[in-house]
C-alpha cells in the first residue's frame, strides 16, 4: 500500500472507516437483541470502497445506494444518529421512521437513497446525472449496486443511457462475490465486471476494494475523466462481505477458509498496518477506534431517547398538496 | 369555436406547458422526429430542441427511472409510453419508486411527474396492444389516475396533471386521439380530482370515462327518445375517485351502470361497486351492473375483438337490466 496522502486525510479515512464498522457491529448486537426490527445488510468489510469513493468526492456530488447503504450514508456524512434512529423507528430518523434500512434519503447531503430493490437506483442516478448535464453543472453522481444487481437490465440499459448521453456519473459496482448465495462464478458471464463497460463505449476501471489506496486512486482517475466531460464511467471495487447477506444467513454457500483468507485482508487493519508502518503513534489510532465507539454509543443513546413518530404520521405525506 | 383532435389537443398542452415553464420535459421513445406513435408530440423537437424532448432506447424500467431522478432534481418529466401495455416493463419503477419517494423519504423530495400512455382496443391491435389497464394503479398509493374523454378536457387535464407536484398517470385512449372536439383558443386548466355529470338525468346513472363515455353518452341519446332518461357521469379521475360525485349521482337516480374498457374481474367497475356496497347500499332501487371485458386477452381479429370489448348494445343491456329489475 503506498499513498501520498497526508497524515490528517489519513486519520479521517481511518476514522470513517472505523465508524462503519463500529456502526454495523453496533446494529448486528441490536438486532440480536430484538431492538431492530425488519432486516439489516451489513457493510462489513466493505468499508473501504464507501470511504474511499466519497472522500474523493465534493459535497456537491451525489450518491445513491444499495439495499447495503449505511456504510455510503455514513461515509457520504450523513449523521449516525439521525441514521440509528431511523433504523429503530424513531421520530428523529433520516426519514422519521417511514423508511427504514432500505430506503433512507439524506437530501442535504446529497445522499438520493438506500434502495430495497436490487439495480433500482441505477436508473434514478442515471436521471440525475442527465438532469446536471441539462443544468450545465459540473458535480457527478456515484451509482452504488453490487455484482449481483450487474445482471440486470436496469444496469445494462442505464449504462448504456448514459453512455449515449455522456453523463457524468460513476457506476460504482462492489463485487463481493456473491448475490446473496448466488457466487458469481454461477450467475455471472464475466469474472471482471468493469470489463463490461466496453459494450458500452465506456471507460472501465478495476480496483482492489480492501485497499482503500487503491479505491481512491481509481475512483480519482474516473473523476478526472468524467468532470472533464468524458462521460461516464464503470469502477469495479473487487470486496468481501465479511458477514452474512442479511439477518437469515447460515452462509452454506461459501467456505470458512474463504472467509479466513479475505479476513486476512481486512481493509481496517490493512489501512493500520500501514500507518503503522508510517510511524504514526498507536495511541493516536486508539484514540480515534475509541471517540468512533463513543460516537455509535451516542447514536444509540439518542435514539433510544428519541419518541416514536405520532400516528398520524403513517396516514400522511402520500401526495405534496399543491 | 373551433374543433380540434384529441392528439393535437394534448399537443397543445404539451406546447403551452413546455413554453411556460422550463422545467418541463418530455421523454420516450420516438417521441422526437417521429412525433410519438400517435403524433401527440409532433413538432416539439423541432420547437424545443433535444434538451427538452429526450429522445430514449427501448428501456422503459430504466427511462421510468431516468425519469425519476429528474424530477428529483426538479426537473418535471412528460413521460410517453408508446402503449400502455409496455407500462409493464416500467412497472417496479412506478411502483417501488416513482410513488413511493415522497412518502417514504418524509417529504425530503417530490415526484412531479406525468406518464402519458395510449391504452384500448381500436380495430385489430391484438392482446399486447390493446388493454386498458388503469385498473392496476388505482391502487397504489402516491399515484393518481386521470383518463379524458374528449378533446377539451384533455387539454386541460393534462395542464393540471404536469402543474402537479405529484406522480400522475395519464391514460389516452387509441380510438379517441382521432375524435374532433371544440378546444377554446385561450388557456384553461380541468381539476384533476373532479368528476363531471355529462349529462343530466334522472332514471340511472351511467359512469364510466375515456371512450366508453363516449359510447354511453350515445346510448343515453337513443334512449332520451323512448322517454328514459341517462344521467352520466364521466369519472376523470380513477385515483382517487370523485366519491362526493358519485354518491351524489346515486343518491338521485337510485340505479347504476358502469361502463369501462378494461377486465371486468379487479376492474374499476369493481372499485365502484364495493364504494357504492359500502357507501350507498340504502339509495339503490336495483344492483349495479358492471359492462366490461370478461376475462380473455383481446383477440386481434376485428371479427373477435369485437365480442369483448363493450359497445353500445352492451350498454344499452346493462341498462335495460338494471332499469327492469
Ligand atoms: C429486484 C430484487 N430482486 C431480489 C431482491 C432480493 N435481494 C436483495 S439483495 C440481493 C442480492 C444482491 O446482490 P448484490 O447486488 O451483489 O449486492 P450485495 O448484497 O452483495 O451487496 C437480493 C437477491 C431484491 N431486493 N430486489
Ligand atoms: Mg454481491
Amino acid at each position: 500500500m503506498t499513498t501520498k496522502i497526508g497524515e490528517q486525510k489519513l486519520l479521517e479515512i481511518f476514522g470513517k472507516m472505523t465508524l462503519i464498522r463500529s456502526f454495523e457491529q453496533k446494529i448486528n448486537w441490536l438486532f440480536s437483541k430484538g431492538m431492530i426490527g425488519g432486516t439489516s445488510h451489513l457493510y462489513i468489510g466493505q468499508e473501504a470502497v464507501a470511504v474511499g469513493v466519497c472522500h474523493v468526492l465534493r459535497d456537491d456530488d451525489y450518491v445513491l445506494s444499495t439495499h447495503r447503504g449505511h456504510g455510503h450514508l455514513l461515509a457520504k456524512g450523513g449523521d449516525p444518529k439521525k441514521l440509528m434512529a431511523e433504523l429503530m423507528g424513531k421520530k428523529s430518523g433520516y426519514c422519521g421512521g417511514k423508511g427504514g434500512t432500505q430506503h433512507l434519503c439524506a437530501k442535504d447531503i446529497n445522499f438520493l437513497g438506500t434502495n430495497g430493490l436490487t439495480a433500482g437506483a441505477i436508473p434514478i442516478a442515471t436521471g440525475v446525472a442527465l438532469a446536471i448535464k441539462l443544468s450545465n453543472s459540473n458535480n457527478l453522481v456515484v451509482s452504488f449496486f453490487g455484482d449481483g444487481a450487474s445482471n440486470h437490465g436496469n444496469f445494462h440499459e442505464s449504462l448504456n443511457m448514459a453512455s449515449i448521453w455522456k453523463l457524468p456519473i460513476i457506476f460504482l459496482c462492489e463485487n463481493n462475490l456473491y448475490a446473496m448465495s448466488l457466487p458469481v462464478s454461477k450467475s455471472t458471464s464475466i469474472m471482471d465486471i468493469y470489463l463490461r463497460a466496453a459494450s458500452y463505449s465506456m471507460k472501465g476501471l478495476p480496483c482492489d476494494g480492501m485497499d482503500v489506496f487503491s479505491v481512491i486512486s481509481t475512483v480519482e482517475e474516473a473523476v478526472r475523466w468524467v468532470r472533464a466531460g468524458n462521460g461516464p464511467c464503470l469502477v469495479e471495487a473487487k470486496t468481501y462481505r465479511f458477514c452474512g447477506h442479511s439477518k437469515s444467513d447460515q452462509l452454506k454457500y461459501r467456505t470458512r477458509e474463504e472467509e479466513n483468507a479475505w479476513k486476512k485482508r481486512d481493509p481496517i487493519k490493512l489501512l493500520k498496518m500501514h500507518m503503522l508502518d508510517s510511524k504514526i503513534e498507536p495511541s493516536v489510532l486508539e484514540t480515534i477506534e475509541e471517540e468512533q465507539m463513543n460516537l455509535v454509543e451516542e447514536a444509540v443513546k439518542y435514539a433510544q431517547d428519541d419518541d416514536p413518530p405520532v400516528a398520524r404520521v403513517a396516514s400522511s405525506g402520500v401526495f405534496l398538496n399543491a | 369555436m373551433r374543433e380540434i383532435y384529441f392528439n393535437k389537443a394534448l399537443n397543445e398542452a404539451l406546447r403551452e406547458k413546455m413554453s411556460e415553464d422550463e422545467s418541463v420535459l418530455l421523454i420516450g421513445e420516438d417521441i422526437g422526429v417521429y412525433g410519438g406513435a400517435f403524433k401527440v408530440t409532433e413538432g416539439l423537437l423541432e420547437s424545443f430542441g433535444e434538451k427538452r424532448v429526450i429522445e430514449t432506447p427501448i428501456s422503459e424500467n430504466s427511462f421510468m427511472g431516468v425519469a425519476t431522478g429528474l424530477a428529483m432534481m426538479g426537473f418535471k418529466p412528460v413521460v410517453e409510453i408508446m402503449f400502455m401495455d409496455f407500462i409493464a416493463l416500467a412497472f417496479d419503477q412506478i411502483l417501488n419508486h416513482t410513488t413511493k419517494f415522497h412518502y417514504m423519504y418524509n417529504g425530503q423530495v417530490n415526484i412531479p411527474m406525468v406518464i402519458r400512455t395510449p391504452a384500448g382496443a381500436k380495430g385489430g391491435y391484438g392482446p399486447s396492444h390493446s388493454q386498458s389497464l388503469e385498473a392496476l394503479f388505482i391502487g397504489i398509493p402516491g399515484l393518481k389516475v386521470v383518463a379524458p374523454s374528449d378533446p377539451y378536457t384533455a387539454k386541460g387535464l393534462l395542464k393540471s396533471a404536469i402543474n402537479d407536484p405529484n406522480p400522475v398517470l395519464f391514460v389516452e385512449n387509441k380510438v379517441l386521439y382521432g375524435t374532433k372536439g371544440e378546444v377554446p383558443e385561450e388557456s384553461y386548466l380541468i381539476p384533476l380530482n373532479q368528476a363531471m355529470i355529462r349529462r343530466e338525468g334522472t332514471d340511472l346513472t351511467i359512469i364510466s370515462y375515456s371512450r366508453m363515455l363516449q359510447l354511453s353518452l350515445k346510448v343515453a341519446s337513443f334512449l332520451e327518445k323512448q322517454g328514459v332518461t341517462l344521467e352520466v357521469l364521466d369519472l376523470i379521475s380513477l385515483s382517487p375517485l370523485d366519491e362526493e360525485a358519485i354518491i351524489a349521482s346515486i343518491k338521485k337516480t337510485k340505479r347504476v351502470v358502469v361502463v369501462d374498457e378494461g377486465c371486468k374481474t379487479g376492474g374499476i367497475g369493481a372499485e365502484i361497486s364495493a364504494l357504492l356496497a359500502e357507501e350507498a347500499i340504502e339509495y339503490l332501487d336495483a344492483p349495479i351492473i358492471r359492462v366490461g371485458l370478461p376475462n380473455v386477452p383481446i383477440p386481434a381479429s376485428i371479427f373477435l375483438e369485437r365480442h369483448v370489448i363493450p359497445d353500445e348494445q352492451k350498454i344499452l343491456d346493462a341498462v335495460d337490466q338494471c332499469l327492469n329489475w
